[in-house]
């Protein structure tokens, strides 16, 4: 993975100094709640219901296990003692205090860590595939790419002030893993007719209030024009994107108000006054991918016969290998999902715990990394076949094995009423509902892939307008209501979700659910996945059968 | 009063003109609004002391003339902090119409974000609070590198 040099360090050094000196001026009231509201904001630290929030950046979700032990360490000593992934790559710490931001940002400097952009209106951080370098789908490793974007896009100094915050999400495999279409910008890798790699660039998605898909604004980008027009992308939307309403301020509402012919032409027109001078050397992208070269791998992987065996002797192994592991580049290895989503803690939470142990685990099976990925979930990219079975149990013993992968219970879930200021209603008891209602596997297995995403309001944290069955926490008269949407999808189908019908309450949510997987199980032709019965038959017999029973 | 310009404290020899003032007498240094130079050209050049313009993030800059090259001083306005068209408007200015007069930062601009207007091509800035100053001084140095390429 991408290692520092000097100059990278001596930045994010710089950095935890400068917010240390910012931190120490609004104590003494040398900034207003303003300033320092916009400046904390551009370090991750937002103020919440019970205590600020930290979040952490992992930059398109890669993290060494010298990073995973900091983040155990932080949990224990500044927080209480776990952490949360986010749906974009990044973790969440909910309850340091606020003046000892500062050390924490300290002790993650020194794992190359930071908190740099996590929020605020500027550039967020670049997100991408969690199995990059390891898909067999993938025309090429994207992750060099992201790390020049990254670097491009840290302390932009003419980006930091945008109308609202902006996020580039970058994909190079056949199966958009990465949500792309829902991002400010979408980054494609793509070959041309003479085979050569560049990129195909997305504009104007976004979810949020106002779910919008992505538009495609170039078509083929060679490649070393890609930080000039990602320039003149990000310069076109400071200056015209808009300030008067926060609600219509991201690119997408440009891109929509403009029409996205204007719109690209004002960018092309602005990329061809800037393009020459920015270009990225072709020396550049090779040094870049030296960082992300292959890992070791045994060439005689695959002749093992030890998974074989397991298999056949032990059922519950073989059904989590086949829920939790996926294929790999290289025969005789899989990338093996560790699951944020056991019956009894919130998705995506983990204990420091948890967390030392994952990264020993990391060490001794999969080269000492693990990603993130954007459904809360962790992944071991890089597992040899012989090591499966044994992996398997030492991640059942730290509760990691929930076999549920892309089942109905392995939901997207915002921290909702418990954690947050905004909340209408609540959004981990609908979780906890849904778990200890689906609690027999056989009947989540044969469900199969459903996305199920709960967000606690409108600002759709956890993307549930584009969940297969999305859940939506609406306010009525200070009762706790849920909105509930089915065939949306963030993948290459994207889609966003149709209303069901009006509201329900929060205990007829589960029954509602439940409703809504017989009607699917009934239409269902043989394997056919959840979404594409709901596309097929459409949201009316759903609907009826839902709302048959008041 | 003071500002700070090439990161030294200097006096300020300047002086806005709001759009509904009269052109003053004595030939002093005046700016004046893009719209007020755009629409008064004739009387403008006959005004014997010094002309700047002063920009507003509403200003668009296929607005702005070629022409503003040989002005002395642009200003530019950040009617409140959180509005960043002035970055983008000053980088503009420095490498697209290749403006190598003096360009201030006027308004709200916070202290912390002296560092970024400096690397996109401002080089003078006209504090509100006086007092400020000695502390402004010390934000030209919060970063000793960058990923990008500054202007200044
Ligand atoms: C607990 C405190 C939180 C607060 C106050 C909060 C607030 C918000 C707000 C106001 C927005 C809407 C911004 C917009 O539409 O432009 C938003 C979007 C978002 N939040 Fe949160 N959030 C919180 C926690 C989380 C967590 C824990 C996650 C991860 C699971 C998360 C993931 C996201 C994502 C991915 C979006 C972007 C959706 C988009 O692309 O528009 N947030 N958040
Ligand atoms: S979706 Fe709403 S309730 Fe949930 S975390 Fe985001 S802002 Fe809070």
């Amino acid at each position: 993975m991408y290692q520092y040099n000097d100059k990278d360090q001596t930045l994010i050094n710089e950095r935890v100094a400068q917010f240390r000196r910012q931190t120490e001026r609004f104590l003494k009231g040398e900034l207003t709640e303003d300033q320092f509201r916009t400046l904390r904001l551009m370090n991750g630290l937002y103020i919440q219901t019970h205590a600020p929030m930290l979040r952490v950046a992992i930059p398109y979700g890669l993290l060494n296990s010298k990073q995973v032990r900091k983040l155990a360490e932080i949990a224990r000593k500044y927080d209480k003692g776990y952490c949360h992934f986010s749906t974009r790559q990044n973790v969440q710490y909910n309850w340091p205090k606020l003046e000892a931001v500062p050390d924490i940002l300290e002790e993650l400097a020194s794992v190359q860590m930071h908190a740099i952009q996590t929020s605020g209106n500027c550039l967020r951080n670049t997100t991408s595939d969690h199995l990059a370098g390891v898909a067999p789908d993938e025309l090429e490793d994207p992750r060099p790419y992201c790390e020049i974007i990254r670097q491009w896009s840290t302390f932009h100094p003419e980006f930091a002030y945008l109308p609202r915050k902006f996020k580039i999400a970058v994909s190079a495999s056949k199966t958009d893993r990465a949500a792309t279409q829902f991002h400010d910008i979408g980054v494609h890798l793509v070959q041309n007719d003479s085979g050569q790699i560049g990129f195909k660039i997305l504009a104007g998605g976004g979810l949020g209030r106002t779910p919008i898909i992505g538009q495609v604004i170039k078509p083929y980008l060679e490649k070393q024009h890609l930080l000039s027009y990602l320039e003149a992308i990000l310069r076109i939307y400071n200056l015209y994107g808009r300030r008067d309403n926060k609600y219509k301020a991201r690119i997408k509402i440009l891109v929509k108000e403009t029409g996205v012919e204007k719109f690209t032409e004002m960018v092309n027109a602005e990329w061809e006054k800037i393009k020459h001078g920015m270009e990225v050397s072709l020396s550049r992208y090779e040094s870049m991918k030296t960082h992300f070269a292959p890992h070791p791998y045994n060439a005689v992987a695959n002749q093992d016969s030890s998974l074989d065996a397991a298999l056949s002797k032990n059922s519950e192994f073989a059904t989590w290998l086949k829920f939790n592991t996926t294929d790999h580049k290289i025969d005789g290895y899989r990338a093996v999902f560790a699951s944020l989503k056991a019956p009894d803690s919130p998705p995506g939470d983990v204990t420091h715990q948890q967390l030392d142990a994952i990264a020993n685990l990391a060490d001794d099976y999969s080269f000492g990394e693990i990603r993130t990925t954007h459904r809360q979930n962790l992944v071991f990219a890089d597992v040899e076949k012989s090591n499966l079975f044994t992996l398997w149990q030492k991640m059942k013993a730290l509760k990691l094995t929930t076999p549920n992968i892309g089942t109905i219970t392995d939901m997207i879930c915002c921290p909702g009423l418990d954690f947050c200021s905004l909340a209408n209603a609540g959004s981990i008891g609908i979780a906890k509902q849904i778990n200890d209602t689906f609690d027999n596997l056989d009947y989540v297995h044969d469900l199969g892939e459903i996305k199920i995403n709960i967000s606690g309001c409108m600002n759709g944290c956890a993307h549930q307008s584009v969940g297969n069955i999305g859940i939506l926490g609406v306010d009525k008269k200070g009762v706790e209501w849920y909105q509930i949407t089915l065939g949306g999808s963030s993948e290459n189908d994207a889609s966003i979700g149709d209303r069901l019908g009006p509201a329900v309450a929060k205990e007829k949510v589960v029954t509602a659910v439940k409703t809504i997987l017989d009607v699917y199980i009934q239409h269902r032709h043989q394997e056919e996945p959840f979404l594409n019965t709901v596309k097929r038959i459409g949201i009316t017999p759903f609907r009826e059968k839902v709302y048959a029973n008041p | 009063m003071q500002i700070l310009k090439d990161q030294q404290l200097t006096d300020n020899t300047w002086k806005f003109l709001p759009d509904d003032a009269e052109l003053p007498d004595e030939p002093i240094n005046i700016t004046v609004s893009l719209r007020r130079w755009l629409q008064e050209q004739e009387i403008l050049k006959k005004y014997p002391g010094k002309l700047g313009i002063r920009l507003n993030p509403t200003d668009s800059v296929e607005s702005v003339p070629v022409s503003i090259k040989n002005v002395q001083l642009i200003e530019i306005n950040f009617p409140v902090f959180t509005d960043g068209r002035g970055f983008s408007l000053a980088k503009i200015l420095r490498t697209q119409f290749n403006y190598e007069g003096e360009i201030r930062a006027v308004g709200e601009f916070m202290l912390d974000q002296i560092y970024y207007l400096s690397r996109v091509g401002v080089d003078s800035f006209a504090l509100e609070n006086q007092e400020n100053l000695p502390d402004a001084m010390a934000m030209f140095n919060e970063f000793s590198d960058s990923y990008q390429t500054s202007v200044n």
